[in-house]
């Protein structure tokens, strides 16, 4: 069989000391960074990424990977033990996960989360294994039509996370796209917007918008309710889910897994979308649904599940198709091209090692995850208690000495000081950022390809609905954005959002 | 404020007009081209019309319909963030990697209303300094001067 013959590929590639090393620093950094509110898997890869430029791209891109699997675990440890959910995706955790706790159960909800995600871990690998190279095959008969119209996708399908009104999530896409604009145009040589500055005429750098908006604005965001921060810790017993609790739990993450692969897959959908779509389902299979909320470890089990196999998957498009799904992935392609790959469809044949050893890593990672998180759990819950005050100032001196780094240019650390403005205002405005950061990065590229669709139908751009699969892609796009659009989606949308 | 229902939606709009008709009016520096041979004009004058359209549309929304006020704005802590960054990038290669990095820390702490400057927090500010020095700069190489110009003659 071909898959395992790859794998085995993987395998050795992931399993070389130095990688293996990577690969454990990268999940222990993600789970301290999921347990710390306040510093998410963004701004994090964002700091990181240029002690990366020194590395092999295998061990480079297998760290910041597991930075973000890790921060997927570690946001539920946060969840569970304090109601304090580290990351998006583990909202949905913290209703169930909370209350066990509550009860005296932290230990069993803790060991379901690392069990289900284990699992899902390890079933969304070897989908990936199996579907990476058939995707990557139809990607390779795709035009610029088709990836044209896959771009508009992701960009809708990555308003459906956002948080706030449907319009604010659009004006944000446009102004990322109109952002992606500056510096010299590729076909023409003419410098665009860069306002007469010669820094600009390589463009904005993404780094210094994501460590701006993300790290810097969050934090000025953070620091408004400062008050709330008060944490408690508690001892936490009895690890081991007991027999009965296995039996209740086997198929909610089966379950969970099954729909987070699917999710993940979709541009701009992850892991956040996975555990809420989880959470639900199993409450509507549940023969208690009235446990819900009170403590059902079903509500653990699928939704930890779900998101850990969403996080996977989604490194599906950005593998074979060179796309980002969300904000992480756009930043792990810019380590790729950091790394002198350019993402497509071309990397599996290509660049066999990186490919399957990133993937391979990926499972071993979650085995780390497995047998290292629960014996940790002390030192994550004495992390939980770390004041933020102490915190944040730490955060900035990583985003500025990372961010000067990339271009060895304190021009890029003034541009980050003024992208956490930018940061603070768009989320006081209820104008989420990350459907921008991910327009950013589409944008050179859609001008590019729209270019060319152009130029090959002498001005018509009706090819973009003539051609089947263009055609399909911007149905789904259309449908997407027509369902965002009803009002019971937009009602639990408003839900889930609140429950943050 | 009666006139504005929806301070935030009016907000984001007033945004969203005014880079749309910025980057419309300066886009028309740059040669259109046409559909079929798309110049550099093109694709931001697209995407700056569109910009204004939701613009409009946003602002309309923020003074038609009723929605959620702006809240109390953080001025100090935005403010002292955006100022401890950009002192970092003034210091750094004028003053050197400690004294910038002292100015960023104690300035970003001023933000939050639990810092206290007392010993145990400097121990962890010069910690901190050391850190980063040695990682950064005799680890990684990074070619930030560990002292600036400032102290060399």
């Amino acid at each position: 069989m071909d898959i395992f013959a790859n794998l085995w590929l993987g395998l050795t590639v992931a399993a070389t000391f130095s990688n293996l090393l990577y690969c454990l620093v990268g999940v222990f950094l993600g789970t301290a960074i999921g347990v710390l509110p306040g510093l998410g898997p963004v701004a994090t890869i964002a700091m990181l990424l240029p002690i990366t430029f020194g590395l092999p791209p295998e061990s480079a891109l297998i760290m910041l990977a597991g930075i973000y699997y890790g921060a997927q675990y570690g946001g539920s440890t946060t969840a569970i033990l304090v109601n304090l959910p580290g990351e998006p995706s583990s909202v949905v955790t913290a209703l169930d996960g909370y209350q066990m706790a509550r009860q005296g159960h932290a230990g069993r909800a803790l060991s379901t989360a690392a069990i289900g995600s284990f699992i899902a871990g390890t079933i969304s690998t070897l989908l990936i294994a199996v579907f990476a190279p058939a995707l990557a095959a139809v990607a390779l008969q795709f035009g610029p039509a088709e990836y044209f119209s896959l771009m508009v996708l992701g960009l809708i399908a990555s308003i459906v996370m956002a948080s706030g009104p449907l319009l604010h999530a659009l004006g944000m896409i446009l102004v990322g796209l109109l952002l992606g604009m500056v510096g010299t145009d590729v076909n023409s040589a003419v410098p665009r917007y860069t306002f007469d500055m010669p820094l600009l005429a390589d463009g904005l750098n993404f780094v210094v918008i994501a460590m701006g908006v993300f790290g810097l604005g969050e934090i000025a965001a953070n620091l408004e309710d400062e008050a709330g921060r008060t944490v408690m810790t508690r001892r936490v017993t009895g690890l081991m889910p007991t027999k009965e609790d296995w039996k209740r739990i086997i198929a909610p993450i089966l379950r969970g897994t099954a729909l987070g692969s699917l999710l993940g897959i979709l541009p701009g959908g992850g892991a956040a979308l996975a555990s809420f779509g989880s959470y639900s389902l199993e409450k509507k299979m549940s023969k208690t649904p009235e446990q819900f909320g009170k403590g059902a470890i079903e509500g653990v089990a699928g939704p930890e599940a779900a998101n850990n196999a969403g996080a996977q998957t989604s490194f599906i498009p950005m593998l074979t198709l060179g796309l980002p799904s969300n904000s992480v992935m756009a930043l792990m392609i810019g380590a790729m091209i950091i790394q002198g790959i350019q993402p497509g469809p071309s990397v599996m044949t290509e660049q066999p090692t990186l490919f399957w050893g990133l993937i391979a890593s990926m499972w071993i990672g979650n085995l780390m995850l497995l047998v290292l998180n629960l014996p940790l759990i002390g030192l994550w819950v004495r992390m939980i208690a770390i004041p933020y005050h102490l915190l944040y100032p730490i955060i900035i001196v990583f985003c500025a000495i990372g961010v000067f780094s990339v271009n060895n240019n304190t021009f890029d650390v003034f541009a980050m000081a003024l992208f956490g403005v930018v940061g603070y205002v768009f989320r006081k405005l209820d104008a989420e950022p990350a459907p921008m950061l991910l327009a950013f990065i589409l944008g050179p590229m859609m001008e590019e390809f729209l270019r060319r669709v152009l130029l090959f139908s002498k001005g018509d751009p009706s090819v973009l609905v003539t051609r089947p699969v263009s055609a399909i892609l911007l149905a789904i796009a259309a449908m997407l954005l027509a369902a965002v659009l009803l009002p019971s989606v937009r009602k639990g949308r408003k839900q889930a959002f609140q429950e943050e | 404020m009666t006139l504005i229902r929806g301070p935030r939606d009016f907000g984001i709009g007033a945004i969203y007009l005014a880079l749309g008709l910025a980057g419309f009016i300066i886009a028309r520096n740059y040669s259109f081209g046409t559909s079929g041979r798309m110049g550099p004009g093109y694709f931001p004058t697209v995407i700056s019309s569109l910009l204004i359209v939701f613009g409009l549309v946003t602002i309309a929304r923020g003074v038609f319909r009723e929605g959620a006020p702006i809240g109390a704005i953080n001025w100090k802590g935005i403010l002292l963030v955006t100022l401890s960054v950009c002192a970092f990038g003034y210091l750094l290669e004028r003053a050197g990697l400690v004294a910038a990095l002292l100015a960023l820390i104690l300035i970003s702490a001023a933000a939050s209303e639990r810092f206290r400057l007392e010993a145990r927090a400097l121990a962890g500010v010069v910690a901190l300094i050391v850190f980063c020095a040695v990682v950064f700069v005799e680890g990684l190489g990074l070619p930030m001067p560990i002292l600036g110009e400032w102290f060399r003659n």
